[in-house]
């Protein structure tokens, strides 16, 4: 059981002010969207959340039964991250591909059982070049399943995803906060899914 | 554990056909065979710059590869969830140096005593030319790593590399293309030692240097 | 929003200091020239010695400036002052400039010395790697388009530099002792007598404050430059 708050964020590219007095609270089980145009910052504010970008204002914080944690590198432990870019190596098999990161994230979890729940388990031996863009993105979703983080950052979860993909994100998401864990999409269009909305207007 | 997964994962990329270990040993025959084309088949001059024109061959060879090795990760996005793993960016860094140095300067090393022969190395320097390559060549992966994780986000960061890293690597040079030299003169010159020194500093310290360049290069 | 470029109190300062320096170089210039051209020719080298008054100097500032350039790099780092990147970023130009000055006068020197342009003389080979980190610094300043991003990763660059130079140094000068014979710039430089001290001296002075003068536009134009933009990018975001 987690919570994540942010309060007051700001974020600065390039000399250019982004967004600024952003807050957000998200308790265990819940959802949270995250809306705004292009170059509104939604891609930024996740990974600040992650700890990757620092704020230029703000904090972001992290709350199990525990511990409270503010500082950026130590809250990795809690994030399960999908993003645009898929992490799929061209010249590793699937089912090599998802191993590496299981063995990485240290997790026991059943990898060809996560490949199941995608649907990518006849194509467990198949090398990653030989996917499609929508298949990689299954291979994503396994990995994000796989590390049973409880803080789920997700950033335009349904590019690339056919209509079946869609579903499956939208019902892995559902599960993933029905269990407790929270989650944060970035996207441009609606999930489909109740919670809350946080809207980046731009700047 | 994490960091053998990385290794092992790093290491089984390299080897892959289209990996880089085989375009490194590759690489490296082919410049030293060009050498003698460009100074003439002098059996006695060659015998004499053998050690140099080697030593610089393996820095050049295990250039070739260090461009792509925090780039790939960084562009396909496998960085980010590598830094959210229980892996710290230290570590990250020091798993990706040697399993560069297991799949360039090792083999590198095992294929300098054949083309020494092309060189006609007399028999009193091989020793110091395959102990000299096996200390000096993690020194290349380590400050080479600096130098990929500094231009991870340069398109052409390839093109870069070099620049940065080529001077740093001048000591390496010196004293590695130095200790076959000495043998040859039949003088003790420590360099060995000097050269182990200078690794083993390049090798503790780099990772640091690295992954606060990863960490630059993740906030952008 | 102008916290990343605003030092506005160092603008002040440094267009006050500025007059000041410049003429000083100036002044230190004239006297050191006169004195440097009133000098007799040494025994040995004749008027060739000549060259050491502005070689020396642009040596001197070349390491000079990259321990400046690191320093700032550092204070870039810990503290992330905006003004700490621009210092080390406009440092590095004028550090390759300084470090190819003494190259070519130390060619030129060692010219009617050696018989040769270039002997890998341990000292100048120092300075030809300096240039190379020079050098590399600037291409990785201008090849990161994020100028926060470019500012960071130089600042590594620039320690990594700072800690490998005094051993690449140690590794030349073993490198000259086990191949090479004499150097005529041996450690502490060749025995000075008064007659080339005072010359030499104000001339080390000009060089420096010319330098100091030349960064500190150098930097000045630079904060400038991004206030202009960020002015640029405002307005077209109001329009």
């Amino acid at each position: 059981m987690v919570s994540l708050s942010a309060q007051n964020l700001a974020c600065i590219r390039g000399g250019r002010l982004v967004f600024r007095h952003v807050s957000l609270r998200a308790d265990t089980g819940e959802f949270v969207s995250i809306e705004g145009p292009n170059g509104a910052g939604k891609t930024s504010l996740l990974r600040m959340i992650a700890g990757f970008l620092k704020p230029q204002a703000g904090d972001v914080r992290i709350q199990s039964e525990d511990e409270t944690i503010s500082d950026a590198e130590e809250r990795g432990k809690y994030i399960g991250w999908f993003a645009h870019q898929d992490a799929v190596k061209p010249q590793l098999s699937v089912l090599e591909n998802l191993q590496f990161f299981a063995e990485l994230y240290g997790v026991r979890g059943d990898v060809s059982a996560a490949l199941e729940t995608v649907g990518l388990a006849r194509a467990a031996s198949l090398p990653g070049q030989y996917l499609s863009a929508g298949q990689k993105k299954r291979l994503a979703l396994a990995r994000l399943v796989l590390a049973g983080r409880p803080l789920w950052l997700l950033d335009e979860p349904f590019a690339a995803l056919d209509v079946a993909g869609r579903a499956l994100a939208v019902s892995l998401i559902a599960e993933h906060c029905a269990a407790g864990g929270i989650a944060l999409a970035a996207t441009h269009e609606p999930l489909g899914l109740d919670g809350q909305r946080l809207s980046l207007a731009g700047a | 554990m994490s960091a053998t997964a990385l290794l092992v994962r790093d290491i089984r990329l390299a080897a892959r056909a289209g990996g880089s270990m085989v375009l490194a040993l590759a690489f490296f025959a082919a410049v030293a065979t060009l050498v003698p084309f460009g100074v003439g088949a002098d059996l006695a001059l060659l015998a004499r710059i053998a050690g140099g024109v080697l030593w610089v061959g393996a820095v050049l060879a295990s250039l070739i590869s260090l461009d792509r090795l925090f780039q790939a990760d960084f562009e396909d996005g496998s960085l980010d969830l590598i830094a959210l793993s229980p892996l710290s960016l230290e570590t990250t860094a020091a798993a990706k140096i040697a399993a560069h140095w297991l799949t360039t300067g090792l083999p590198l090393t095992a294929l300098s005593p054949l083309l020494a022969l092309l060189f006609n190395l007399p028999p009193p320097a091989y020793q110091p030319l395959v102990v000299s390559l096996l200390l000096g060549t993690p020194c290349i992966s380590a400050l080479g790593s600096v130098g990929a994780a500094l231009t991870m986000s340069v398109r052409r960061g390839g093109l870069i590399l070099p620049l940065l890293v080529l001077p740093l690597l001048a000591p390496a040079v010196i004293f590695g293309a130095g200790a076959v030299l000495a043998a040859l003169d039949g003088i003790a010159s420590g360099a060995l030692w000097l050269l182990a020194a200078f690794s083993l500093g390049a090798v503790l310290l780099s990772p640091f240097a690295a992954a606060a360049a990863v960490r630059l290069n993740l906030a952008g | 929003m102008f916290r990343y470029a605003n030092p506005k109190r160092f603008m002040d300062l440094s267009g006050a200091l500025l007059p000041w320096i410049a003429s000083a170089s100036a002044l230190a210039f004239a006297a050191g020239l006169y004195l440097a051209l009133a000098a007799p020719p040494d025994y040995l080298q004749g008027d060739s010695v000549r060259i050491m008054f502005v070689h020396v100097p642009a040596a001197w500032l070349a390491m000079m400036i990259y321990g400046l350039m690191a320093l700032a790099s550092l204070l870039s780092l810990v503290n992330r002052h905006p003004l700490a990147d621009v210092a080390a970023k406009t440092a590095a130009p004028l550090g390759a400039l300084f470090t190819a000055l003494a190259l070519v006068t130390g060619s030129l020197w060692g010219r009617p010395m050696w018989g040769a342009w270039w002997v890998w003389d341990g000292r100048l080979t120092s300075f030809l790697l300096m240039l190379f980190l020079y050098l590399g610094y600037i291409a990785l300043w201008n090849a990161i388009e994020d100028e926060t991003r470019a500012a960071r990763a130089t600042a590594v660059l620039a320690l990594v530099g700072v800690v490998n130079l005094p051993i690449i140094e140690f590794s030349v000068d073993w490198w000259t002792t086990l191949h090479q014979g004499e150097s005529i710039f041996r450690k502490g430089g060749p025995t000075i007598s008064a007659v080339f001290l005072w010359p030499l001296f104000l001339l080390a002075i000009a060089y420096t404050a010319l330098f100091f003068a030349l960064w500190l536009v150098r930097i000045r134009t630079e904060i400038l430059n991004r206030r202009a933009r960020a002015m640029l990018m405002n307005s077209s975001e109001a329009a």
